[in-house]
């Protein structure tokens, strides 16, 4: 969320629409020595999650149309533009949304462990309600992965599901998304619960490199990565482009999705705080 | 232009049903958070107002 906030620096100086923000820091940006004071003061502002809300309120709009025009032009990259595959045919086309969400069900989880990380280190409540919000949207792009891996198993391998290592690991990824929001419902005090889930997340962790080097390390049927950062794709420039349009898309989706959980969240969790209190009036009185 | 014709687009090569089966099992998925997200935000929202809209009015 670093990121953002730097990027919304301005914002800071407006008063928020709603009123919700009590506390407007006023910042002057002159010398240099003064800019880093104030994006660090920016950073811990916006990670209170009476800041954060509008924040998010703000950027979900962004997100959300990001993600829709790089989905529409991943898919008419993958289905008019890319060729068929010589060896795979049309079958080959699952690769558009298998692929991006096989990234994001794993990158998810690293953002869900730095998120559980910085929660149980820094005690700050927003981190544990992130990590919180990430899990659904996780657990759906693992279901996924899996779910178009089996369709596109089914043709290429003639099965739909084999005990192999890649396959096998992405599953534990799955149950560990799905542990992690069940124990999460499980104990009442929330504050514990953030502390639970977040040792289960970041224990479970070491199941990422797992997942991407398991088709290095063992003897798989699942293909080895056909893009990697040391070497060229091996797959035609125009697959590529498919591919990497959706994972963007994707991305940008699971932003927009998390936020707006995350909002939720921060609502349910602050309800009796003043500034919720002053927001559901105000709400209420619009 | 990769399809003759839409039925070539929908048949893709005799794969449509795991190349649509992916996709559209995909979309419904996405689709559905989206719903429940706007579902839990309206809950969220209506909880507020019962909790405090009334007070001090």
């Amino acid at each position: 969320m670093l990121e953002f906030a730097s990027s919304s620096a301005k914002r800071c100086t407006v008063p928020s629409r709603r009123g919700a923000l009590s506390m407007t820091p006023e910042i002057r940006m002159h010398s240099p020595a003064k800019t880093k004071a104030a994006s660090r003061f920016i950073w811990s502002y916006y990670a209170s999650p009476q800041t954060f809300y509008p924040l998010a309120g703000t950027l979900i709009p962004w997100f959300a149309a990001a993600a829709a025009i790089f989905c529409a032009w991943g898919l008419y990259v993958g289905f008019f533009v890319a060729p068929s595959d010589a060896t795979q045919g049309e079958s080959y086309r699952v690769i558009f949304i298998h692929v991006a969400a096989a990234w994001m069900s794993m990158f998810l989880y690293v953002v869900m462990a730095f998120w559980a990380i910085v929660g149980l280190v820094l005690n700050t409540r927003l981190a544990a309600m992130m990590s919180s919000a990430i899990a659904p949207t996780g657990a759906l792009f693992t279901f996924l992965a899996l779910w178009t891996g089996s369709l596109w198993g089914k043709p290429t391998w003639g099965t739909w599901w084999v005990w192999d290592a890649r396959l096998t690991s992405e599953l534990i990824l799955l149950f560990l998304y799905i542990g992690f929001i069940a124990l999460q419902a499980a104990i009442e005090d929330p504050r514990r619960a953030d502390r639970a889930g977040a040792v289960l997340a970041i224990v479970g962790v070491i199941n990422v490199p797992v997942i991407y080097f398991s088709v290095q390390w063992w003897n798989t049927l699942h293909q080895g990565a056909s893009v990697s950062l040391t070497r060229a794709p091996s797959m035609a420039a125009t697959m590529l482009l498919g591919m990497l349009l959706m994972a963007l898309g994707f991305w940008m989706y699971s932003i927009a999705v998390i936020l707006s959980r995350v909002r939720s969240i921060v609502l349910e969790r602050e309800r009796r705080t003043d500034w919720v209190i002053k927001l559901a009036k105000g709400e209420s009185a619009a | 232009m990769n399809w003759g014709s839409f039925d070539a687009f929908v048949a893709m090569g005799g794969y449509g049903l795991y190349v649509w089966g992916s996709y559209l099992v995909t979309a419904a998925a996405l689709a559905i958070e989206v719903a429940l997200l706007i579902t839990r935000r309206r809950r969220t929202l209506r909880m507020l107002a019962h909790l405090h809209g009334m007070e001090g009015q």
